[in-house]
């Protein structure tokens, strides 16, 4: 097992250096030049020279955009990583670690309380569905779960926005606070600061859950199917034990083992935060930070979010296999 | 007591069949008989057609606006301003300010009339603009979906018949491949296509190789997994034993195997395709102006005015996205259940 893991650790080194190396060369070759649009205003009025900007791209690192220059810079980039230096952030001015540590944990909050919620309703309605397969609730079930797997995020936001905000002035369409109040900074206010940010998640987190819903209730349905064909049903059947019995005791916990894969995608979702979700809502989480990084060249910024991204999509993997044997002791790893 | 329906009407079907004939059923028509008899297959199959009709045969039927065509009919808006102000003796005022401005762009109009779903911003017709951006989104994933398939097909099954280093190399690339988040590169790459100044035009095709480079690991490993299991069959011993060379073992014997798998996955791959392109579109990083897409359309819904008081301009396009997606997830579905060997019948 040991012997496993250190060579899939290994390998994942070797991923990981295929992964920042296609990264690093499409970044560099994006137009949106950071400190051509930071000093283009400047250049205008005439306040600093071409040649100055020259200088500040080679004092950034990102001055030659030669093949040989992009080689090198991923080599200094890979240098300043193994120094534990993820670089510093051209647009927050501050090191790209510590602003993915920020501004994670916001989006974790959105995402865990999303999948919690994804788990709680599609697990229930997965199992109803298959032990009621091709009934009407089969069939609504099933319907309605695969329009959710079928909305573009931006589009089921803008009419949950149109509904809820315009329409009904329920809930308020962006942001995490109400831009216009104010705060006491004692205990009181924090609590009614709070309040209103649950009252902003309610959308976002409405939003994935739905969304996301559709996937996993298919995956426990055929899973549930899969199960109840089994012999040990039928002996459980035999047995003259309850339906109820039968299903939530004797097929339910073996319908759990396959979804013992899904913790790889889990983790990178829990706090890679949602690029499109966060960046309709308008929420600061690590997902729109890197949208708006992404629109103005932060190379550094860029490069850090996507290695975590992949980070835990490495990790995810590792760790749902090794779930994956522990859970079904017939799969033996090598 | 629909199940038992069912099955009293599969026993008056099967003695039927007995009683006219006696020929075995391909396994094509077991597959389509099990695939015809979900609902939602159907249904599937009926919203695919839909949109291609709607979008291939819709333009030559509805030819009054061109897809970047711009409505140039001079409208003449008239803006009514009331102010009521009390000055300093108490006497109220009313003072009402009309405003007339004439566009030479017919941009914002409502639905009826001249055009059936109104006008957007830029005065291009919504109705048209929707039938060619369907025509775009559902050549993009066809395509798209096609050169995965084929470069899957190609690299998986090399890796999963040879097996040894060529594996290694190749199923490293594969994750490497699968590592990079899909929709952060397929930004990255999009705005690397802004500097090449391209047409639009161009710009879809360039478009369709990014989907494809960023999205083909998929099918490489799905391939690789069914050749390693079908490998290790009798009866590809017995094609060994016959020395049938190399290709003619993996292309005739080994890939028609996969085939099943693979065309459930190119479905459902169809789906996810379009959707990656509308929200690149979407983000303003894939199809361009002028040429219309429905991710595009819905990106005007970011002006809070368009959201609340023009409907037509991005609620269809939202709609035909989810009928297209929808169809391709009901015959995904349908067909995987159809194809399961453990199925009955």
């Amino acid at each position: 097992m040991l012997k496993y893991i250190l060579k899939r650790l290994g390998i994942s080194v070797v991923i990981l250096l295929g992964v920042s190396l296609i990264i690093y060369t499409l970044v560099r070759l994006m137009p949106a030049d950071y400190i051509d649009q930071k000093y283009s205003s400047q250049l205008l009025q005439g306040s600093i020279t071409e040649e100055d900007i020259q200088r500040f791209k080679a004092l950034y690192g990102i001055g030659d955009n030669s093949f040989g220059g992009i080689i090198g810079g991923y080599f200094k980039w890979l240098g300043n990583l193994l120094t534990g230096n993820l670089g510093e952030s051209f647009k927050y001015e501050k090191p790209v670690a510590t602003v993915i540590s920020e501004n994670m944990w916001i989006s974790f909050a959105i995402a865990l309380i999303a999948t919690v919620l994804q788990f709680l309703i599609a697990i229930p309605l997965g199992i109803s569905s298959a032990t009621h397969q091709y009934s009407v609730r089969d069939y609504t079930v099933t319907v309605f779960t695969m329009i959710g797997i079928s909305l573009p995020t931006y589009f089921f936001a803008a009419i949950v926005v149109k509904i809820f905000s315009v329409e009904l002035g329920l809930l308020p369409a962006s942001g995490l606070i109400y831009a216009s109040k104010d705060y006491a900074a004692n205990f009181g206010g924090a609590l009614l600061k709070f309040g209103d940010i649950l009252q902003h998640l309610v959308l976002p987190i409405l939003v994935s859950v739905l969304l996301s819903i559709g996937g996993l209730m298919r995956y426990t349905r055929t899973n549930t199917l899969e199960v109840l064909s089994a012999d040990y049903i039928r002996t459980a059947r035999a047995k003259g034990l309850s339906e109820k019995k039968v299903v939530y005791k004797h097929a339910f916990r073996n319908t759990l083992i396959p979804l013992a894969t899904l913790l790889a995608g889990i983790l990178p979702s829990l706090f890679g935060g949602m690029l499109i979700t966060e960046q309709v809502f308008g929420i600061d989480g690590i997902g729109n930070l890197a949208y708006k990084a992404l629109r103005e060249g932060d190379i550094p910024f860029i490069m850090g979010y996507n290695m975590f991204l992949a980070v835990l999509t490495v990790i995810g993997t590792l760790f749902s296999d090794i779930m994956y044997s522990i859970v079904d002791p017939r799969v033996k790893l090598r | 007591m629909q199940e038992s329906k069912e099955f009293e009407k599969d026993i008056a079907a099967e003695t039927q069949e007995e009683e006219v004939t006696y020929k075995e059923m391909s396994p094509l028509r077991l597959v389509a008989r099990r695939f015809f008899r979900s609902k939602l297959s159907i249904v599937g199959i009926v919203m695919i057609v839909a949109v291609f009709l709607f979008s291939f045969l819709g333009p030559v039927i509805y030819d009054r606006w061109g897809e970047e065509e711009v409505d140039r009919t001079p409208v003449k808006n008239q803006f009514v301003y009331t102010y009521t102000q009390t000055d300093a003796d108490g006497n109220e005022f009313t003072v009402t300010e009309v405003l007339e401005h004439v566009s030479n762009i017919n941009s914002y109009a409502p639905p009826g009339g001249a055009h059936i779903l109104g006008t957007d911003d830029k005065g291009y017709d919504v109705f048209s603009r929707l039938m060619y951006g369907g025509r775009i989104s559902l050549l993009i994933g066809f395509i798209v979906v096609i050169l995965e398939t084929l470069l899957g097909v190609v690299l998986g099954g090399i890796s999963g018949y040879f097996g040894g280093w060529v594996d290694q190399v190749i199923m490293r690339v594969v994750d490497v491949f699968n590592c990079i988040p899909t929709l952060p590169i397929l930004l990255i790459a999009s705005a690397v296509i802004d500097s090449w100044h391209v047409s639009a035009d161009q710009r879809i095709y360039i478009l369709m190789v990014i989907i494809t480079v960023f999205g083909w690991s998929g099918t490489a490993r799905l391939v690789r997994g069914q050749i390693l299991s079908l490998r290790e069959q009798e009866y590809i011993t017995a094609t060994e034993v016959m020395g049938l060379p190399t290709w003619r073992k993996i292309f005739k014997h080994l890939i028609p195997n996969v085939m099943p798998q693979l065309i459930v996955s190119m479905t459902l791959g169809l789906g996810s395709v379009i959707l990656y392109e509308s929200t690149l579109s979407y983000l303003g990083l894939g199809v361009q102006l002028p040429k219309a897409a429905w991710g595009t359309m819905i990106a005007t819904a970011n002006d809070p005015q368009v959201l609340s008081y023009h409907l037509n301009m991005w609620l269809p396009a939202g709609l035909l996205i989810v009928i297209a997606i929808l169809g391709f997830n009901f015959v995904g579905d349908g067909l995987r259940d159809a194809m399961d060997p453990k199925a009955r019948k």
